[in-house]
């Protein structure tokens, strides 16, 4: 299991009913590309996120297939439309089989 | 817009065929930012984005291993745009390819002029 993973997201405190908001997130990783070799030459097994999705109330935003030329510590934003208040949940999916899940509340005001 | 050829490896593409499933895919209607120059391969911003599709796949035409990332919006989904950061082994095409609600393809692609490669070895 890679050390130190740690999600971290960007969300606004509030929103109006409808609109589109920038969401930011990143989560500390390697993402080791499987393309690298040791010191002694022997190649270093690839170890990455491979998905990422996030949710609002149960209902889909983005879903993401992540390969090998994501950089180290991955950075994905996008936009999604708060239809109303509530919360978005964030997954990270990792080749080791590890899920990370970050949550944030969001308003309507 | 006039058709242009595309320098794009055998690697390549098989995985823009897999996504197309060999559809036709049409010029234009995919913003694709990408900077001209990036000095570090390593850590290369890219931002795609197209009206109205339901997925779009971004690929490096001259990595190893060419796919980057799909990003397939939701109903939810804002504007249909996302951001991410790549590792590019060298100057090279990098092509994004959305899939629109109707089934069709579009097409947009950056050349991207690499200082330092970004993929090990």
């Amino acid at each position: 299991m890679a050390d130190n993973v740690k999600p971290r997201v960007k969300v606004p405190r509030s929103a109006s009913a409808g609109e589109s908001v920038l969401l930011k997130t990143l989560i500390s990783h390697p993402m080791e590309s499987g393309q690298r070799k040791d010191s002694d030459g022997n190649p270093i097994p690839r170890s990455i996120i491979n998905r990422f999705t996030c949710a609002f109330n149960g209902e889909n935003v983005i879903d993401v297939t992540l390969e090998p030329a994501i950089s180290t510590n991955p950075f994905i934003e996008f936009e999604a439309v708060v239809p109303e208040a509530g919360e978005f949940v964030f997954t990270w999916y990792d080749d080791d089989g590890s899920v990370y899940t970050e949550t944030k509340a969001i308003e309507i005001g | 817009s006039a058709f242009l050829p595309m320098q794009v490896n055998a690697a390549a593409d098989d995985v823009i065929a897999a996504f197309t499933g060999g559809a036709e895919v049409a010029d234009g209607g995919v913003d694709l930012n990408a900077p001209e120059i990036a000095e570090n391969g390593n850590t290369v911003p890219i931002e795609v984005g197209a009206d109205g599709a339901t997925a779009i796949m971004l690929i490096a035409t001259g990595n190893p291993t060419p796919g980057v990332a799909t990003f397939h919006f939701g109903k939810l989904a804002g504007a249909h745009v996302a951001a991410t950061r790549i590792r590019l082994a060298g100057t090279q095409d990098v092509v994004a390819i959305a899939q629109m609600a109707d089934g069709s393809f579009k097409r947009a692609s950056a050349n991207v002029k690499v200082t330092i490669g970004g993929c090990g070895g």
